[in-house]
């Protein structure tokens, strides 16, 4: 571990959108490792075992429904794992117990705003997904509205997200992998995109799932372990932790306390996170997984759990990493940045937990840990390929292209050939991305899901008066809305394109798009006086009924 | 759903019952879980030494420690109350409508 060098890569903040709101960017070099053996041997081991997982799913996914949900057969106890696997991704761990390891404080933070979006999403959206969709959150928002525009919007925008989540990991795949196993950049890339096609195109949706489930208990199995032993060196005492931490933090007490932020940043942060979640694609997807609206409220409140207790680990985990890594002898260095001497963590402070799990474990739990967090991005990028395969097939295909009329062999075989093509364009992105600066990215799919799919989706199910011109103008303009102000924010604008001062002040402008895409839906539907427009609001009493009691609603097939 | 189905569905009591018992602990929920997160944003924005503030006197541990576990917890109450709530008592109305409505 000692012998590892090589200039901060903030790789893993390319993943967590908080960060990447937050701060800088994934600086474009990573040095490559010594290769480390034992985490390469458990990857190996992981990777072979979830084949298996696969081999046994590809046995059991024959119809559409199997392929996209699993055949509607994952309990909701199952779900909420996944669900939570999807949220721990490599990024939330390595990047929130690095915020916490510089900022303390500020950590803490950001894992509010993620969890907070889910009891929200219970209350108001999770039960009537689950009633009223099948296989994309599209079959819900194009319910009583007309297939052809609404689904092209969901669609587009479907993918618009996956594209950019898919860069983001597969860039943080490349680098993690250098800083962690010790190979080759591009190495990395190719092995991702392969291992994610095989997971989709041979087991589906139960795969997917259950590479997810496998890998979150590892992860939160992981972190219990590291946080027991931080803990357990502070003779369980909270406060013994917090005051060597504050000794030992260059900021000393500050680490304890909130950090300046900007009212409007912050407000707009939490509603891209809260509302953001409640429009990815591939999170909504999971809905459709379980067998009816009771799995999906469990599933939820086990996510929630699980979820809230993992922030509280990486919490511990940073804490903790102040404590026993920070100035011990052999991880630290001095690296010239900028034409500045600077000591920081051997590989920058993404690997705080890293060097943690080296402290209170020794190599081989380093080496479990560095697995587990390769491991996460492979059943994070395997979610997303599906996600994007059912826009491609189940939306454009069956229902744009096809009118409804398509054989299920046909569309089956559309979402296969749709995955070896997001694998090959994922795997080409993550080559072409590699120096770019791409910190923005995942900050804008949680701006362009909680500005267009979030309230598309949400009016579709809460308001009669929407009608298709509504949706699909409001949807695009919230969409068009969040990139722009992304680009001409400081993410881009400054981060990127080098200008000297941002075009829009704020980094986050969710509050803006989604106040606009809110108003101009219901202004384009309210003006829309089409015999069109009366149908689809005539058919919401009966879209209502379904929503609220799941009379109609598709339900767990029988295997 | 046929055109009969819907009509007895909506025409039954417990339907209203049903749809005023969800939808108002649904949003009674929300809206406790947006004032807790959004108050803490607030307080983080405008007056942050409260939460910078020491637990004790002569402690290391601030008042925002046991604010952000408690709103982790609080999330996780609050989906624990609505899932009681609604896989109990609403399903259970949920049953007999759709049983009602298919006599």
């Amino acid at each position: 571990m000692t012998k590892r060098t090589g200039s901060l890569a903030l790789a893993a903040l390319a993943l967590f959108p908080a960060l990447a709101f937050a701060s800088g960017a994934i600086e474009g070099d990573v040095k490559q490792q010594a290769t480390n053996w034992h985490a390469i041997i458990m990857f190996v081991v992981f990777v072979a075992f979830t084949m298996g997982i696969t081999y046994w799913a590809a046995r059991r996914t024959r119809s559409a429904a199997d392929f996209y949900t699993a055949g509607g057969g994952i309990s909701g106890f199952q779900n909420g794992l996944a669900i939570a696997g999807d949220y721990m991704s490599s990024a939330s761990f390595l990047g929130i117990s690095a915020m916490v390891f510089d900022k303390g404080y500020d950590g803490l933070i950001y894992s509010m705003g993620f969890l907070v979006g889910w009891p929200v999403i219970l209350f108001l959206v999770a039960e009537r997904l689950r009633n009223l969709g099948k296989y994309t959150f599209a079959d819900v928002a194009s319910y009583r509205l007309q297939q052809t525009p609404v689904r092209s919007f969901a669609a587009t925008s479907t993918l618009v997200v996956v594209a950019m989540y898919l860069i983001a990991q597969m860039v943080g795949a490349g680098k993690l992998i250098q800083l962690l196993f010790g190979m080759s950049y591009s190495s990395a890339v190719v092995m991702v995109g392969i291992l994610m096609v095989c997971y989709v195109l041979f087991g589906g949706m139960l795969a997917t799932t259950w590479v997810q489930i496998v890998k979150a208990v590892l992860l939160l199995c992981g972190a219990t372990f590291m946080a027991f032993m931080v803990l357990s060196s502070v003779g369980f005492s909270p406060e013994v932790m917090f005051e060597k931490a504050v000794a030992a933090h260059a900021k000393h007490a500050a680490i304890m306390a909130p950090g300046k932020a900007d009212p409007v940043d912050s407000i707009s942060l939490g509603m891209a996170l809260m509302f953001g979640t409640a429009g990815l694609p591939h999170i909504l997807m999971r809905f459709f997984t379980v067998s009816d609206a009771k799995e999906a409220r469990k599933s939820v409140f086990y996510a929630t759990g699980f979820i809230g207790y993992f922030y509280i680990l990486t919490f511990i985990i940073g804490f903790g990493a102040i404590m026993l890594v920070l100035n011990q002898p052999g991880m630290m260095e001095t690296i010239t940045k900028d034409g500045k001497q600077i000591t920081q963590l051997v590989g920058g402070s993404n690997m705080a937990a890293i060097h943690l799990a080296n402290a209170v474990g020794g190599d081989m739990f380093l080496g479990f840990i560095s697995a587990v967090a390769f491991a996460t991005i492979l059943a994070v990028v395997a979610g997303l390929a599906l996600s994007g395969a059912s826009a491609v097939s189940h939306d454009l295909y069956a229902s744009v292209i096809m009118k409804g009329k398509a054989n299920e062999a046909d569309e089956i075989r559309v979402s296969k050939i749709t995955t070896v093509a997001l694998g090959v364009i994922a795997i080409v992105l993550g080559l072409v991305f590699e120096k770019q600066n791409i910190a923005f990215m995942v900050g804008l799919a949680f701006s362009i899901a909680a500005s267009a799919n979030f309230p598309v989706l949400f009016l579709s199910m809460f308001w009669k008066g929407l009608t298709t011109r509504g949706a699909v103008i409001g949807g695009f303009i919230g969409l068009l809305t969040a990139v722009v102000l992304i680009v001409l924010g400081p993410a881009v604008w400054v981060d990127v394109m080098k200008h000297k001062t941002a075009l829009f002040p704020y980094k986050n402008p969710a509050i803006f798009s989604i106040t606009l895409a809110f108003v101009t839906t219901w202004l384009f539907s309210v003006t829309d006086s089409s015999k069109a427009a009366a149908e689809e609001k005539a058919k919401f009493d009966a879209q209502f009924v379904r929503s609220m009691t799941g009379i109609g609603a598709t339900g767990a097939s029988k295997h | 759903m046929n055109e009969d189905v819907l009509k007895k569905v909506q025409s039954n009591p417990k339907f209203k019952e049903l749809v005023h018992k969800k939808t108002s602990l649904g949003w009674q929920l929300s809206i406790v879980m947006l004032v807790i997160y959004y108050g803490f944003i607030l307080i983080l924005a405008f007056s942050p030494s409260t939460l910078g503030a020491p637990l004790g006197a002569g402690m290391t541990m601030t008042v925002g420690i046991p604010v952000g576990v408690l709103i982790i917890l609080s999330a996780f109450v609050l989906t624990g109350v609505y899932v009681r709530k609604a896989n109990g008592e609403f399903d259970q109305l949920n049953r007999e409508i759709v049983e009602e409505a298919q006599k």
